[in-house]
């Protein structure tokens, strides 16, 4: 009896007072508690309480539409039978309906929930929904994936293929029986186009009209879309043979001399690439009220963010942070990484900057300043003097951080002295 | 054949039926069980108007009078006798030869016409009914034009890579509740290998009638309906679509302009 008594820790009291909160004033803390089997009889109570926590704030809880997948029975089972129950139970097929129900149930959550946020339900957006739902119910979770969230079931649910045929049993489309209705298609389409051009040239041919130089579809800055891309417009899963006899078809349809007459078929299977100028934006020059031209550049090392102001027709003054730089880099080495961009053009004496600088040490700082002044002086330089700044590295971020520490090492890469026994 | 025989006894006779009108098409099709004609009919009172529909056709012979559509002068203009070479021969294509010219198997062509007719009237009939007609050739060179036919029928077309039981392990690879096609028309019963086309042997097990243009080449035993043609030659091949084509949709008209005769209600074409 004792033992048992010390292993419970959770004391009388501490329930006493929560059950009195969650119940509003009746605590229905057993006699048992005070005989000899506390153990289990707290458990018990203990039990009921958190089912009588959870039964609370379940009222309170809005519902959400999630696709909340049926909970499996606590039974002991092996893994294949309950994998085979899991799959009895989850739908893996979404019928037409139940999607539009969701839709219905998420159209009315979201007015309950704007009328719960005391806005608009007419101008209720995606982002305010969002908003809401991060209010309401704050996680403190990483993952984001893992969060409570509230979307279009369109988005939430996968795009999926309706019955293939009608009533009467014939499929709806003519390539049904080949397995890869829309594949196949598409091939049969692009087939289709390149006969009609040969026939097309031929015909040109023929009357005498043909010219070698035809206009040619451009396909710079753009490229074929991945295969990931097209199972997903197309709906259809494909093997990678099946992608590449697409872009095979495709590839000899551009070289056609009239396949200019199908680039808006072709355009549909391009991707217009990021334009990744390699130029570097220069800022402009700008002037104050006095008429003296400044400019300003940022930059980072290594935790270390600064931002300089390069200001013309100065004397070579440099305040950072207000502090004069002798005094706040003490060593030589900074100060050289500070003039270095000024050495290389040989504007030594010319410019005066202004420097605020947060982060990082000694070194880092003064390598984000170098950086910030390299970019503030663009502005002042010309095209060649830009790209001897380039190739001198004084406008290349350096990536270099700290590398993190590893779990049965000493330090990122130290390892623990090796014994031999 | 021997149930086929007792109906038409007994619709001479004007006995009343004792086989059920549905139970009928079923052996008329040649299939034992749903189909996609079948399901046409299911209704439970079948009036007197639909049941003409689908017995009137089978009262004559040529029904659609498909030997209209080509004759032998038309089929030795688009080359359909021409075999391969003496050493392709297949044992069994023996029968179906006129002889051998310079090492060239020669089909014969009166062979030919018959079965031809006799091929183009199934088809009419099982088009007529709406049953589900599969075109299948692994010609590279005719699978344009093989699927642009079938697009033009409205009815269906494999010419590309036949996947592992796509007929025999149907509701699989397709979904439940598919139904198979009723009748696979070969237009080259031999594959990029020129080996005997998957689907023909899975037809067989699957219980649906084929049709097949069996070259010199070609075995001919599994298939339903053979036609022993040329089907290298390009206008064989247009010959053989146009006729098919052409049989389809005289079919489902004839069939469209039987409901309105008999102004039978509920049936959709």
């Amino acid at each position: 009896m004792g033992s048992l008594e010390r292993k419970v820790f959770y004391p009388k009291k501490r329930l006493e007072e929560s059950l009195s909160q969650v119940q509003g004033g009746n605590p229905i803390l057993p006699m048992a508690a005070y005989s000899g089997t506390v153990a289990r009889s707290f458990l018990r109570v203990y039990g009921s309480v958190a089912s009588i926590h959870t039964l609370c704030l379940s009222r309170n809880v809005f519902q959400l539409n999630r696709t909340v997948p049926i909970l499996v029975r606590q039974i002991q089972t092996s893994l294949t039978v309950w994998r085979k129950n899991l799959a009895a139970t989850s739908q893996e097929k979404f019928t037409e309906e139940y999607i539009k129900k969701q839709i219905e149930e998420f159209n009315i959550g979201k007015r309950h929930l704007a009328n719960m946020m005391g806005e608009d339900p007419e101008t209720f957006t995606q982002e305010d929904i969002d908003r809401s739902i991060t209010y309401l119910f704050p996680s403190g979770l990483f993952e984001k994936k893992a969060r409570p969230l509230m979307k279009h079931p369109n988005e939430i649910f996968p795009k999926q293929r309706a019955v293939q045929w009608g009533e009467d049993g014939r499929p709806f489309h003519f390539l049904f029986y080949t397995g890869k209705q829309s594949y196949y298609e598409l091939m049969h389409d692009v087939y289709g186009k390149v006969l009609m051009l040969e026939k097309y040239e031929e015909r040109m041919r023929t009357k005498g009209l043909f010219s070698p130089d035809t206009k040619k579809i451009s396909l710079v800055g753009s490229r074929w879309l991945m295969k990931e891309e097209l199972e997903e417009m197309l709906v259809e899963v494909m093997s990678d043979h099946d992608y590449k006899r697409f872009l095979l078809l495709m590839e000899r349809l551009l070289a056609l001399p009239y396949s200019h007459m199908e680039e808006e078929f072709v355009q549909r299977f391009r991707k217009q690439l990021e334009v990744q100028s390699s130029k570097q934006v220069v800022p402009a020059l700008q002037f104050d009220d006095r008429g003296v031209a400044f400019s300003s550049g940022e930059g980072r090392r290594k935790l270390a963010t600064a931002t300089v102001v390069v200001r013309d027709n100065g004397s070579g003054k440099v305040t950072i942070n207000g502090i004069n730089y002798l005094e706040y880099f003490v060593v030589l080495q900074d100060r050289e990484q500070l003039m270095f961009p000024l050495q290389f053009l040989d504007r030594l004496g010319k410019h005066d900057l202004e420097c605020h600088v947060t982060g990082g040490g000694r070194s880092g700082q003064a390598g984000a300043l170098r950086l910030a002044i390299s970019r503030a002086l663009l502005s002042y330089v010309s095209e060649s003097e830009v790209e001897a700044m380039r190739q001198a590295g004084l406008l290349t971020p350096d990536p270099r951080v700290k590398e993190r520490k590893k779990p049965g090492l000493a330090k990122a890469r130290k390892r623990f002295t090796w014994k031999k026994r | 054949m021997a149930a086929a025989a007792c109906l038409k006894a007994f619709s001479r006779l004007n006995l009343p039926r004792l086989l059920s009108s549905r139970l009928s098409e079923r052996y008329a099709n040649g299939q034992l069980y749903s189909t996609a004609a079948v399901t046409q009919s299911l209704p439970s009172d079948t009036p007197a108007g639909s049941d003409t529909v689908l017995t009137e056709p089978l009262k004559h012979p040529d029904f659609f009078h498909l030997s209209e559509l080509f004759s032998l002068k038309d089929l030795f203009e688009a080359r359909i006798h021409l075999g391969h070479k003496k050493t392709c021969r297949h044992r069994l294509m023996e029968p179906y030869l006129f002889g051998c010219r310079l090492e060239q198997d020669i089909i014969d062509l009166d062979q030919t016409m018959e079965l031809l007719q006799q091929a183009l009237n199934f088809t009419a009939h099982v088009a007529y009914r709406g049953g589900v007609i599969l075109f299948v050739s692994r010609r590279r060179q005719f699978c344009h034009l093989v699927e642009c036919t079938a697009q033009d029928c409205g009815e269906y077309a494999h010419t590309r890579y036949w996947q592992g039981g796509l007929l025999t392990n149907a509701p699989i690879k397709y979904g439940p509740g598919v139904h198979l096609p009723d009748v696979i028309i070969f237009l080259s019963t031999l594959n990029n290998v020129f080996q005997q086309h998957v689907a023909i042997r899975d037809a067989a097990k699957m219980n649906i009638p084929t049709i097949g243009v069996v070259d010199s080449n070609c075995n001919p035993s599994l298939v339903t309906f053979p036609i022993p043609g040329n089907d290298d030659s390009p206008s064989a091949m247009d010959l053989y679509c146009k006729l098919f084509k052409m049989t389809i949709n005289r079919a489902k008209d004839k069939r469209k302009q039987m409901n309105l005769l008999y102004d039978v209600k509920g049936s959709g074409s």
